[in-house]
């Protein structure tokens, strides 16, 4: 149902162009990955798609971003944001219990009812596979987690709100592989009912996790196919050079 | 030869920390030895449940409340008005301001609190009271009101530039998080960044507070030299800092109880305002891993 059609977009800082005519359709319910060297404009790019860098005051977008063909730049960022959410790079829990950090989107969104909210916290928390590591302690502070369970926290935070896709900008880089692990599999599973796309800089996640896969190069998109293409017979050479480590 | 210049260096820091705290010990012996003297004639009871306070007159009594109240009436007149405007402030500032208007806006703050209190005072005098007769006809030309209100606009800069401080130390990270699931930017103020600045500014408050319990020349113009035990904003009443400025300023005498009773009152200024520092310190210590 939710599919995002990039279509000639042109990023920059101030005077400087971080993406070049980026056209990409990402599919709905399936797992696109992003990867390219660092400063190649991934984050960016995954930014531009809930406009996150709406709040960067030299940040300029040119071009559209379509979901489900409506315009996103015509939207309210702030419903926007609501089906379209976003997981970071560090854990962000809020300096708050575990279980407000779920609910904190939902009641911002006009849920009081308190089994409603009980429903949404437990589901979610579930759905991002910590329900049985926080059961009993849903009244503790989240920074009490451990960064793997926070990162977990902040998908189930994410989920709350229902939204129809979900961008994951490099959610393992600060994580160890027993809670990397986790995660992926976590990705896989929910892509049954988001559409997924995730930054990465690891390679074989990209492969593990990802249906589709994008390599971007200083702003450019080199090349998009299915994933087992991509990294098994790419078409062009620099993507080549790139997965098998020459560059990058 | 670095050795030896450190080592000099060392010394002289150590002079000088030694200087800072002699003068503190210094300062409190005197409070406590002429607070001594005072109350091995007046007995401890009358000072803390007599209602009057008349200690330069006949029949002279010496009941602290009146001053304790008009300290407290001011004090928390200036709260009310410093304490939501300064937090208005600082979210407006750390929240909605532009840089540009907060690079300019800061140091005005910062320069607001710097200007002479007697100023405040006579702004008071010359500008508030004659308002607020305006508007209550009954208002005596001292007031507590008056005084209430000039010390909120003084403390506001503080509250404002601390709060907006605290506000903004919480992580960029945080803010992004609350906006990535759909909030307003007065949601992400008002339900993540103000509550996790919770200690920074409760911090900023009380030490407002304390300011405003210490502020002198602003209240002895604004609200007069009269004890009263009121709660009438509309009638003069003496703080604690007016009463120890009338007596150092008039003839009495070294050695007799009148002087020694500023001793006694400002020991338990300095008690309370003490106290209200130290809580601000612990209150920031308990909370300062409120985020990482
Ligand atoms: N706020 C900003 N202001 C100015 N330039 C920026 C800003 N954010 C990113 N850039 C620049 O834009 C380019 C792309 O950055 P981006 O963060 O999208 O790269 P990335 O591919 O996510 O890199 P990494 O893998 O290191 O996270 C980089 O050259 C970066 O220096
Ligand atoms: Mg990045």
């Amino acid at each position: 149902m939710t599919s995002i059609k990039i279509k000639n977009l042109n990023a920059y800082y101030g005077e400087k162009q971080v993406l070049k005519e980026i056209n990409l359709d990402i599919g709905e319910k399936r797992v696109t990955a992003i990867i390219g060297p660092s400063g190649c404009g991934k984050s960016t790019l995954l930014r531009c798609i809930n406009r996150m860098n709406d709040f960067i005051d030299i940040f300029r977008a040119e071009g559209e971003i379509d979901i489900d063909d409506k315009d996103i730049m015509q939207m309210d960022p702030v419903l926007l944001r609501k089906q379209v959410g976003m997981v970071f790079q560090k854990p962000n829990p809020f300096p708050k219990t575990i279980f407000e950090n779920v609910a904190w989107g939902p009641k911002i969104h006009g849920t009081k009812d308190k089994s409603t909210l009980n429903k949404i916290v437990n589901n979610s928390l579930k759905q991002a596979a910590l329900w049985d590591e926080v059961k009993g302690r849903l009244k503790d502070n989240a920074l009490g987690l451990s960064g793997g369970q926070q990162q977990r926290l902040c998908i189930a935070r994410a989920l709350a709100v229902s939204p129809e896709v979900i961008l994951l900008d490099e959610p393992c880089s600060a994580l160890d592989p027993v809670s990397t692990a986790k995660i992926e599999d976590l990705i896989v599973a929910l892509k049954k009912h988001y559409t997924i796309v995730i930054v990465t800089h690891n390679m074989q996640q990209a492969a593990r996790v990802s249906d589709n896969t994008a390599f971007l190069l200083n702003g450019d998109l080199i090349e998009y196919s299915d994933t087992d293409t991509l990294f098994e017979t790419p078409k062009d050479k620099r993507t080549e050079d790139y997965i098998t480590g020459r560059f990058g | 030869m670095g050795r030896l210049k450190d080592a000099v260096i060392e010394k002289i820091l150590l002079a000088c920390a030694l200087i800072s705290i002699l003068t503190m010990i210094g300062i409190v012996a005197t409070l406590l030895f002429e607070t001594i003297n005072f109350f091995s004639e007046v007995s401890i009871a009358s000072f803390l449940f007599d209602t009057k306070w008349t200690p330069l007159f006949k029949p002279a009594h010496y009941g602290i409340l009146p001053l304790i109240n008009g300290t407290l009436i001011i004090t928390i007149g200036a709260a009310a008005v410093a304490l939501p405007l300064g937090i208005l402030t600082a979210i407006f500032l750390s929240e909605y301001a532009s840089p540009k208007f907060r690079q300019v806006a800061k140091p005005v703050l910062e320069i607001l609190a710097g200007v002479p209190t007697v100023v405040y005072g006579y702004f008071a005098l010359t500008f508030i009271t004659p308002l607020l007769r305006k508007a209550y006809p009954e208002t005596n030309i001292f007031n507590a009101a008056s005084a209430s209100i000039v010390v909120g606009i003084l403390i506001l800069p503080m509250v404002a530039s601390l709060s907006e401080d605290a506000i903004r130390a919480v992580p960029r990270s945080i803010r992004e998080g609350a906006y990535a699931l759909g909030a307003t930017p007065f949601e992400v103020s008002t339900k993540v960044a103000v509550p996790a600045a919770l200690s920074g500014i409760l911090a900023s408050f009380i030490l407002a507070l304390s300011r405003a319990i210490g502020e002198t020349m602003a209240v002895t113009i604004a609200a007069g030299m009269m004890p009263r035990l009121t709660l009438n904003p509309l009638e003069g009443v003496q703080t604690m800092t007016a009463y120890i400025v009338q007596v150092s300023l008039g003839d009495t005498p070294r050695g007799t109880i009148g002087y020694q009773s500023i001793f006694a009152v400002a020991m338990v200024l300095f008690i309370m305002t003490l106290g209200m520092n130290i809580a601000s310190q612990l209150i920031r210590q308990k909370y300062r891993e409120a985020y990482v």
